[in-house]
């Protein structure tokens, strides 16, 4: 077809380049026929200028001034002709006031990322040296949005039957124990995805993959000398840029391809991808920071700043995002509409979520208008979103964040009631039979899927150090053991560290079982952290952000020197597959509404039918009764859970089974290796059908067949 | 860039040489197109390119939806490793049938 369309073609000639008034929306640089279009927001800029370079070249080739009639609105707006999408870096400079105390902070002299870039260069291979001298250092470029989908879409897989691993791109395979080509990269996922249908789980959670400088705030460890990186990445620099150091392509500028080949192919087996979200804070800082993007575009818009005109500290990382100004929303819904339609991404996790839920003032809203659009949007509407409902300025809305019948949380309730529990605190029976349920009391009516249960993530110890150290052991980066937190409820089995105490180390592999039986037969979505699987280590450090090295990358060969984990893990996260009861998208109603003859869930103790909720107890048992699957509308197998965390064996009266059924022994976290733990179907029929003898700080799992 | 064609068999086959990245892809794709014109069985040699790039891989692409929609194949000879490894890495090859030889390509569409 004619190419006929008028706005084809240049009005405009600068130094040779042609280019013509541009489009308003979208937002960000565009390729249009025959050359790209431009477009960008400031509220305050008196004049913006576009910066062209050619790839890796020191200085501009060239720099357009928006002409004063490009500009509509606070938008300037330009199509430029006969672009080299490929070698094409841009930037933009902004002229305007710098008055900190009015909250502008002009300055001409830099050059600024664009807020809306697809791609961003500077940091394509990891932890390359960076030319420190460049006068741009984070260059914005086009990605090309045309890839092959084919017939893939977001899996849409109910969130009660996701079974969650938390993992970091670069730690899943930068050990050499991964044997995987392309280290630490996307690349490197997409060879592990057998390791995943193998483990069971159908999710994987990726932490921040939006462009971040490792870079950022580098030092030396003290002790060894070793250089201390961002590997964390929870530091955005652009929302909308795939992580290019992730990828093996990121050199030759492909990491949007190798990114969407890793989620197709992540798809195909049935595997959905969450990313982790940093919308709270940016790699700017606060008034000391650097100057990369927002700031140098619209501070006093991209930023809650006091009366003063310094950074509010919401994030505790020195700036907060402005993310209820309405331009702000906007950036947000956009960034996340476009993660999810063009990277078909599942779901989004929200680190420090409380922020997003603060006016501009910082004070918390009652009905904040970024999480209500984003629960309402049409295009994430089959998207998971899940909050970290709290935030670094002693928000703390785990229960109460405001979730519009669709946002879930980490409940981080469960994670300390657990911990608790499983090192033997007394007082904690009553929260437990809460906790288990998907914690009604918690989420009465948002239903027991608004809670992401976990005991380890990221942020903190693994599930080997929670039983490995009664202390966090932060030596290592560099801040004299004061970062990380202090209330880990951990419990180190009777000796400070590793141990060739055979006694200790059986404990320590039973209370990861426990840990791990825990989450799957729990009522919400379970969440697992990289590793904890196998065994995983961070030597007692409970913050590792900074530290990439050999000990916080996943070490592949605790598979082989701990086989018992790992089968217990591929067992049990088996085990919730096959069994509906424990997958539920609605509470307990505490009653026989199925007609079988026991309701739905019921509680004991060493006595069946009499739990004991005492202060001194530490046992708890709890029946699922198969015939209210999915509120009664599958026929499930009927499952028995006695729980004791007491220090000495107990002899448990297991509850009788009326309907001819017999009980058989799918766990026991007591028994040695290859009998903790069996195959589904593959279950041994109990002797005695009237009482099981629960080894101390053990759980068993039975099933009624 | 250079592009030369040639039809053996009722294949058409395309020599390259030269980097295929953004300046020279558009110039690729209408010789390429020009050049397997009718013909659903297509190779392409890339033994004499050194450098493909993203728009480069893309023209490809393009080239394969063409000889799909004639439910013809393509067949890619010569590619070098570092080639095959970025096309792997980034989706592209699952698109492609790659073989070491021209002979050996010319078996695998027959």
């Amino acid at each position: 077809m004619a190419e006929i369309r008028i706005d084809y073609y240049p009005t405009h000639e600068f130094e040779g380049i042609k280019f013509r008034r541009g489009h308003t929306l979208p937002f960000g640089a565009t390729m249009v026929p025959n050359g790209v279009n431009f477009s960008v927001y400031s509220s305050a800029a008196i004049s913006c200028t576009l910066v062209l370079f050619e790839r890796g070249e020191a200085q501009p080739y060239a720099e357009i001034p928006f002409p004063d009639e490009f500009k509509i609105g606070d938008v300037y707006c330009m199509t430029v002709f006969d672009l080299d999408y490929e070698r094409l870096e841009y930037g933009y400079r902004m002229d305007g006031p710098f008055k900190p105390e009015e909250g502008y902070r002009f300055d001409k002299n830099v050059i600024l990322s664009d807020p809306y870039a697809k791609v961003l260069s500077g940091r394509e291979t990891w932890r390359a040296d960076p030319n420190w001298d460049d006068v741009y250092p984070y260059r914005s470029r086009l990605a090309f949005e045309d890839f092959d989908w084919e017939n893939d879409h977001p899996l849409e897989t109910p969130i009660e039957d996701l079974t969650i691993y938390e993992m970091h791109v670069k730690g899943f395979t930068s050990h050499p124990s991964s044997e995987v080509k392309n280290a630490g990269t996307f690349s490197g996922i997409r060879n592990k995805i057998p390791y995943f249908k193998s483990l069971g789980v159908n999710c994987i959670e990726l932490m921040p993959i939006y462009e971040f400088d490792e870079w950022e705030n580098s030092r030396k460890n003290p002790e060894t000398g070793e250089l201390l990186v961002n590997y964390w990445g929870y530091s955005t620099v652009n929302f909308f840029s795939p992580k290019a150091g992730y990828a093996a392509t990121g050199k030759f500028g492909m990491q949007v391809d190798e990114l969407k080949t890793l989620i197709k192919e992540l798809h195909k087996n049935g595997i959905e991808v969450f990313l982790d979200v940093v919308f709270n804070h940016t790699a700017e800082g606060d008034h000391r920071g650097h100057t990369i993007s927002f700031r140098g575009i619209d501070n006093k818009t991209y930023y809650m700043l006091t009366p003063e005109g310094y950074y509010f500290n919401f994030s505790g990382t020195g700036n907060t995002l402005n993310c209820n100004h309405p331009v702000v929303r906007n950036m947000v819904l956009d960034c996340l509409r476009y993660w999810a339609s063009d990277y078909h991404i599942d779901g989004f996790r929200f680190d420090l979520a409380a922020i997003l839920g603060r006016a501009q003032d910082g004070s918390p809203l009652s009905n904040p208008p970024l999480l209500e659009s984003l629960a309402y949007d049409p295009i994430l509407a089959k998207c998971k979103l899940i909050a970290e409902a709290w935030d670094a300025g002693g928000l703390y809305q785990v229960g109460s964040f405001p979730a519009y019948g669709r946002w879930a949380e980490w409940n981080g309730k469960y994670r300390d009631a657990v911990r608790k529990f499983l090192k033997g605190e007394p007082g904690m029976i009553g929260e437990m039979s809460q906790r288990i349920q998907g914690s009604p009391d918690m989420y009465s009516s948002r239903g027991p899927t608004a809670s992401i249960n976990f005991v380890a993530c990221h942020d903190g110890f693994t599930l080997k150090d929670m039983f490995t150290y009664n202390e966090k052991h932060n030596e290592a980066n560099g801040e004299d053991n004061n970062d990380g937190a202090n209330d880990n409820n951990s419990w180190n089995c009777g000796v400070e560290g590793e141990t060739d105490d055979v006694a200790i180390n059986f404990l320590r592999h039973k209370q990861i079982k426990n840990a791990l039986s825990l989450l799957m037969v729990s009522q919400g979505v379970p969440m697992i952290l990289m590793g904890d699987e196998m065994g995983q280590t961070q030597r007692g450090n409970n913050n590792t952000y900074c530290q990439d090295t050999e000990w916080n990358w996943l070490n592949w060969s605790l598979l082989k020197s701990n086989p018992d984990l790992f089968n217990f893990a591929q067992q049990i996260i088996r085990f919730r597959k096959a069994h509906p009861v424990l997958r539920s998208a609605t509470h307990f109603r505490h009653y026989d509404y199925a007609d079988s003859g026991i309701p739905d869930i019921s509680f004991h103790g060493t006595q069946a039918w009499r739990p004991d909720w005492a202060e001194t107890s530490r046992v708890l048992g709890f029946m699922l009764c198969g015939s209210h699957a999915k509120a009664g509308t599958i026929r499930d197998e009927t499952i028995y859970v006695a729980m004791n965390m007491y220090w000495e064996p107990l002899n448990f009266e297991l509850p009788n089974l009326a309907d001819g059924t017999n009980w058989y022994v799918f766990a026991n976290t007591d028994m040695a290796n290859s009998e903790d733990i069996h195959a589904v179907g593959e279950e041994h029929l109990l002797e005695n059908q009237s009482a099981f003898f629960v080894g101390s700080r053990s759980i068993v799992i039975l099933v009624a067949k | 860039m250079k592009v030369t064609e040639s039809i053996v068999d009722n294949i058409a086959i395309l020599n390259v040489e030269g980097s295929i990245d953004s300046k020279t892809a558009k110039e690729f794709e209408k010789a390429a197109l020009s050049a397997i014109n009718s013909q659903a069985q297509v190779i392409i040699d890339l033994s004499k390119v050194e450098f493909l790039s993203s728009a480069g891989l893309r023209v490809l692409l393009m080239i394969y939806r063409q000889i799909k929609a004639q439910s013809g194949k393509v067949v890619l000879v010569g590619v070098s490793e570092e080639i095959q490894e970025v096309m792997s890495n980034t989706g592209f090859i699952n698109f492609f049938s790659i073989a070491e030889t021209l002979q050996v390509g010319i078996k695998l569409l027959k």
